[in-house]
């Protein structure tokens, strides 16, 4: 057996190497398909956006590198005026901004506690923060719609921020306590015997420390919060002074029907800050993703 | 000018609250002895969290199972007679048939898909290319999501210009095609719904398993190709295999998702044409119904059906941790 195998073994591989140089152009061929039905679609959102509406509703998009060559920003100008979305585009950042850096912190001070003091029944308390994933957030919407109702939060950005950092906290504090805990015990109890209090080993040592995960955590909160729509359409609603982006572009979905120009214009700027910041800090969204960030 | 005042609230006046706080506690622990200090501490810097958690998902959550035995304004009890609603309404038994169609379709295509990708991407030199794009669809929201595709989907009579992806293509493509509405098409629809959240999320899937494909040692892979396996071979019976657990828990993510689907079928349908699903039917009772415990009874059932994988996928999390 040993002695016939190597022949046999090396004649396969030169065979299976035929067969897969041959067999690279379907490889190629499916590869880059899939690639570009992926890209596709988002690319006759973003040439409609600059098309005028004349042309977008006679002719489809791909018809925009035939003549004749019409392109405008007049669509971006219509949606951010007439159409409320630069107010939105504020109103979103006003509702993520805080609502992402209020969980992280709170977040990191409740593993810092999880990991590092030592109190009794911490592991069952860490079990039942692990364990509020579970819950779908709509399991929470009605009482927590009747108590922002009786202290007049509904329709503010404040409701968004208070609901958000408990929706993200779970998992941040999942995430940031495996972090934590990691670091290494010499260096805290070092800092410890230099006389450093939990403050500065907080702030100067774990934050710090922490970046990645702090990162990673952030920017999942950041996209989760910017691209929510129905904690934003229960607690927030439509009225244009504090509806977020996606709030305003369902809306207009449901108005503009076949304006496809405006629409796809509407769509694009909404995407345009979570898409920077993903293409940025791509790498800490994947070591996030690898780490388990899964929201429930 | 109130937006600037706004934003120097959120940007720093937040922060600043928070910072605030553990300073603050520090400063009032400093005074105490060393025993209070050591027993306080940790409470201290887990109320905040403990407070969110509990004020605004463990109590409400509690509160959500007490409103789905009362009546629509909460004021008698009714017993079960949301949940037999529930159960039996036309509309929900659509819902339950959808969701059930979501959670099968969706989630083979996204792992099946994800998985293929993972193999096939790694064999080609543009393989982070390939990577990137098919992921860049989860930094959008699933309202963009439904607009780049109800623009895909868009349809006009046969005989007049389509601008739509979809039946442009086909039209061209297959001779004496009829353009289809894919949004009403009773089998189409929910078919075409689900590929819009497939395309959002199948970068996950590829971006997970294709780590985990890439921690198998190369040599099992060799040995497996000396030993004369295909390459057909080596993916049933090596590759899945090993990457069993991860597969595992990218599907339970997955599930868990086709479980609450809510934002593609609101912007795109809003369920009607038969596209109707539990989440989108909660969010009616509770809003244009002003049913709170129809809506209650609902998203406790939604509840009851995530509990099982979502527990399943912690415990997988752990184990993985567990091995690390």
């Amino acid at each position: 057996m040993s002695t016939s195998r190597p022949a046999a073994a090396r004649s396969w591989t030169a065979w299976d190497r035929l067969i897969t140089t041959a067999g690279r152009i379907p490889l190629h061929a499916v590869v880059l398909a899939v690639t570009a039905l992926w890209l596709t679609p988002a690319l006759g959102l973003i040439v409609s956006a600059f098309r005028p509406s004349r042309l977008v509703t006679i002719s489809g998009w791909w018809n925009a590198a035939m003549p004749p060559f019409a392109l405008t920003l007049e669509n971006f100008h219509q949606v951010l005026t007439t159409y409320n979305l630069g107010r939105s585009f504020l109103n979103s950042l006003a509702i993520t901004v805080p609502a992402t850096v209020i969980p992280v912190l709170l977040g990191a001070y409740a593993a810092y506690a999880f990991a590092w003091m030592r109190f009794p029944g911490r592991d069952a308390l860490f079990a039942l923060v692990v364990g509020a994933l579970v819950i779908p957030l709509q399991m929470t919407l009605i009482p927590v719609l009747r108590l922002f109702a009786s202290a007049g939060l509904v329709g503010t950005f404040p409701a968004a921020w208070l609901a958000h950092t408990a929706y993200g906290l779970p998992l941040a504090i999942y995430l940031l306590r495996n972090f934590i805990g990691s670091l290494p015990r010499d260096l805290l109890e070092s800092a410890h015997l230099d006389g450093a209090g939990p403050l500065t080993v907080f702030f100067r040592l774990i934050l710090p420390l922490s970046i990645p995960a702090v990162a990673s955590l952030a920017i999942f909160q950041f996209l989760w919060v910017w691209n929510d729509l129905l904690v934003a359409l229960v607690f927030v609603g439509g009225t244009p002074s504090v509806a977020p982006l996606t709030v305003t572009v369902s809306n207009l979905v449901n108005s503009l029907g076949g304006n496809w120009q405006l629409l796809t214009a509407a769509a694009l700027v909404s995407m345009l800050l979570p898409l920077a910041v993903f293409v940025a800090l791509q790498q800490y969204f994947v070591r996030g993703i690898l780490a388990g960030a899964v929201k429930g | 000018m109130g937006a600037f005042a706004l934003l120097l609230v959120a940007v720093v006046g937040v922060p600043a609250v928070q910072v605030g706080y553990v300073v603050l506690v520090e400063a009032m622990l400093g005074r105490l002895g060393p025993v209070p200090q050591r027993v306080l501490r940790p409470w201290l810097w887990l109320a905040p969290a403990l407070l969110f958690l509990g004020a605004f998902l463990i109590y409400p959550a509690a509160g959500t199972i007490w409103l789905s035995v009362l009546g629509p304004r909460s004021d008698r009890f009714v017993g079960l007679e949301n949940y037999l609603f529930a159960l039996t309404n036309t509309d929900m038994r659509i819902a339950f048939r959808n969701n059930l169609l979501w959670l099968t379709a969706f989630t083979t295509v996204t792992v099946g898909l994800g998985l293929a990708m993972a193999v096939l991407a790694d064999r080609v030199r543009y393989e982070s290319v390939v990577k990137t794009v098919m992921f860049l669809p989860m930094a959008v929201s699933f309202v963009a999501a439904g607009v780049i595709w109800k623009f895909v989907y868009e349809f006009r009579p046969a005989g007049a210009p389509q601008i739509g992806l979809a039946n442009a293509l086909l039209v061209r493509v297959i001779p004496g095609f009829e353009p289809v509405a894919w949004l009403v098409h009773p089998v189409a629809n929910n078919l075409a719904l689900i590929m819009v959240a497939v395309w959002v999320w199948v970068g996950f899937c590829l971006v997970i398993l294709s780590a985990a494909l890439k921690a198998i040692p190369s040599e099992i892979l060799e040995a497996a190709r000396v030993d004369g396996a295909s390459e057909w071979r080596l993916f049933w019976t090596v590759i899945v295999p090993m990457l069993g657990p991860t597969i595992t828990v990218v599907a339970t993510t997955m599930v868990i998702f086709s479980l609450k689907a809510f934002d593609i079928v609101y912007v795109m349908t809003n369920g009607n044409f038969n596209t109707e699903v539990i989440a989108n039917r909660m969010y009616k009772e509770m809003f244009t119904f002003r049913d709170f415990g129809r809506a209650g009874a609902i998203a406790v059932i939604l509840f009851a059906a995530t509990i099982p994988v979502m527990a399943a996928n912690i415990r997988w999390f752990r184990r993985q941790e567990a091995l690390r």
